[in-house]
């Protein structure tokens, strides 16, 4: 990156979760058999009416407010024209002059901890297109074949302002993006699925120069590590070819996954000549106030703002505060623990932790997750009790994530009930003391060391439930005797 | 005035393919056209605000729900060619 800046733009295109279309009464649903969740309208066929699903303004108006942007109180529908066999009507309703909403901002955080804010040129309403599937390519004959069932899935456009200055700020942008508008509730944000897609609009300039270089946009980025990885190498294309002397054309680019490398599109011909002009067949919006206001009321408390609280109001570290509000669902679970078991570090310990790695391995949502916040904290406090030790809180918490049951019912199924009485551990520890002679004799020498063995034997004797503490007093005061 | 060039343009875009002959007609009856229109540029409007729709309607809107579909048949019966239910068309680049 010597002396150059990296100038980058991110247009993100979110489907939104509604059941039925935007403009007609087709399902949504992800995944069905082709050109089955289609109807007059989605497919363009003539004498038809689009009808402006209510739902996808509420989403929009909820993600725009998220995004700290100004709704827009009045704002149209525009046909924008193309030809292309995955739009069956030859225009896409979209929003052009007057979109939904405009001029926010979104904070985020890059990986080396230094905090972002990009800015939020608009956030419009549009209609998805078909999907092709191309087949014999290389053959004589190819051909496509197209399903319209995605045609006319509602869609949020996101612009954002020029000021990504690193592929990896693109990333963290994306990925702050996706966690603001999966708290919102209006999308899942698959970009496997395709309901999170992101193009990429870069140029570098000489460092310190106000000027914009020539811009390319890059297409097909279909992860949050090809955003990155497509964003490195086109910035360091576009430097060595200054440095060479050359010049950038303008130009969109596909990143092609396999090769690491991003390659010229053909493009459609004179492609961006659209033609805009307002949809006659739907009418202007008009967005009170009050509308604004009660979807303002009903917003979730937002990553940032949580992420602060959690620093501030239970002196957690910036990580675990990350960690914990990656997901609306972790954060809330995490958040009734703590109400339920009022130490947040040891929580999110156990959430971040055993809980998370038992849900990873079964590939369970936290959501659907057989351990209840209330069974969790009930854990925490057996533990606090004496009841178990914590090595045996955590076989505790697999068979409840396993069963759903209570950690009474399992310690008192399981005989699990931590062996806290003296006499009972004095007799265990003669007896070990009694059949490992050599490790005494070690010990007593000054070897220590020893002593771990020791209580890992008694430890081994009760099954784990010795209470660790009492195991290691007595052992000690019997060897030092 | 309407130039031929703008007129191939515009016969680019909507995937026109003109005979020069027709081209030089077009342009010719097009320029006529525009030139009518340019009637409106007379009207003063500096105090009328920006329409976007000519009705007195706002905010119609429809409740999220699903209704029937069009039957298998009917999706693609009217399509030029198909292939198991999808829409079968030329390759495209």
């Amino acid at each position: 990156m010597n002396g150059y800046e990296a100038v980058i733009g991110l247009e993100v295109h979110v489907e939104l979760k509604t059941d039925s279309k935007i403009f007609c009464h087709s399902s949504t649903a992800f995944g069905g058999a082709q050109n089955r969740q289609v109807c007059p309208v989605c497919l363009g066929l003539p004498g038809t009416l689009p009808v402006l699903n209510r739902q996808v303004v509420e989403y929009g108006i909820r993600v725009a407010l998220a995004l700290n942007c100004e709704v827009a109180r009045f704002c149209k529908f525009d046909r924008k024209h193309y030809f292309y066999p995955d739009l069956p009507k030859n225009y896409q309703i979209s929003q052009y002059d007057l979109p939904l909403a405009y001029d926010g901002h979104l904070d985020f955080r890059t990986d080396d901890g230094e905090q972002h804010r990009c800015r939020i040129v608009r956030v419009h309403m549009e209609e998805d297109a078909g999907k092709l599937i191309h087949r014999n390519e290389n053959a004589k004959a190819p051909y496509a074949l197209v399903d319209y069932n995605r045609t006319g899935v509602p869609l949020l456009e996101i612009v954002s302002g020029p000021d990504i200055r690193s592929a990896e700020a693109a990333r963290a942008y994306l990925v702050e993006l996706k966690t603001v508008i999966q708290y919102t509730g209006v999308s899942d944000c698959k970009m496997e699925e395709g309901s999170l897609r992101c193009d990429a609009n870069v140029s570098v300039r000489p460092r310190g120069s106000e000027v914009l270089g020539t811009k390319t946009e890059i297409k097909n980025l279909n992860s949050f590590r090809a955003v990155h990885k497509a964003l490195d190498y086109e910035i360091k294309r576009q430097i060595s070819v200054y440095e060479a002397g050359g010049r950038v054309v303008q130009e969109t680019r596909s990143w092609d996954e396999e090769k690491g490398v991003t390659v010229p599109m053909r493009s459609k011909e004179e492609a961006d000549d659209y033609r805009y002009f307002p949809d006659p067949d739907l009418v202007p919006l008009v967005i009170s106030q009050s509308w604004i206001d009660k979807i303002q009321q009903d917003l979730p408390e937002l990553p940032e703002a949580r992420r602060r609280r959690y620093r501030k109001e239970y002196g957690l570290s910036a990580y675990d505060a990350q960690v914990l509000t990656m997901f609306r669902e972790t954060a809330e679970y995490f958040e009734e623990c703590v109400r339920l078991y009022p130490h947040p570090k040891t929580v999110a310990n156990w959430v971040m932790g055993d809980l998370a790695r038992l849900l990873n391995a079964e590939q369970v949502e936290i959501g659907d997750c057989r351990v209840r916040p209330g069974q969790l904290a009930a854990l925490l406090r057996l533990i606090d009790a004496g009841t178990i030790s914590g090595k045996i809180a955590k076989e505790i918490l697999e068979e409840m994530f396993a069963s759903g049951k209570d950690p009474q019912a399992v310690v008192a199924e399981k005989d699990l009930v931590q062996i806290t009485d003296a006499d009972t551990l004095g007799t265990l520890v003669d007896e070990v003391l009694a059949n490992h002679p050599g490790p005494v004799q070690d010990y007593r020498q000054g070897k220590t060391k020893a002593l771990g063995f020791l209580v890992g034997q008694v430890m081994k004797a009760t099954r784990g439930k010795a209470n660790p503490a009492l195991v290691n007093a007595l052992l000690k005061e019997k060897l030092d005797r | 005035m309407l130039t031929k060039a703008e007129v191939e343009h515009v016969a680019l875009l909507a995937r026109l393919d003109l005979s020069d002959e027709e081209k030089e007609r077009y342009t010719t009856q097009l320029a006529k056209i525009l030139e009518y229109a340019k009637i409106l540029d007379e009207l003063d409007t500096a105090d009328v605000s920006p329409t976007a729709h000519v009705l007195p309607l706002q905010n119609v809107f429809r409740p999220d729900r699903v209704g029937p579909h069009l039957p298998a048949e009917d999706v693609v019966g009217n399509s030029p060619d198909e292939e198991d239910g999808f829409f079968k068309v030329p390759r495209i680049f």
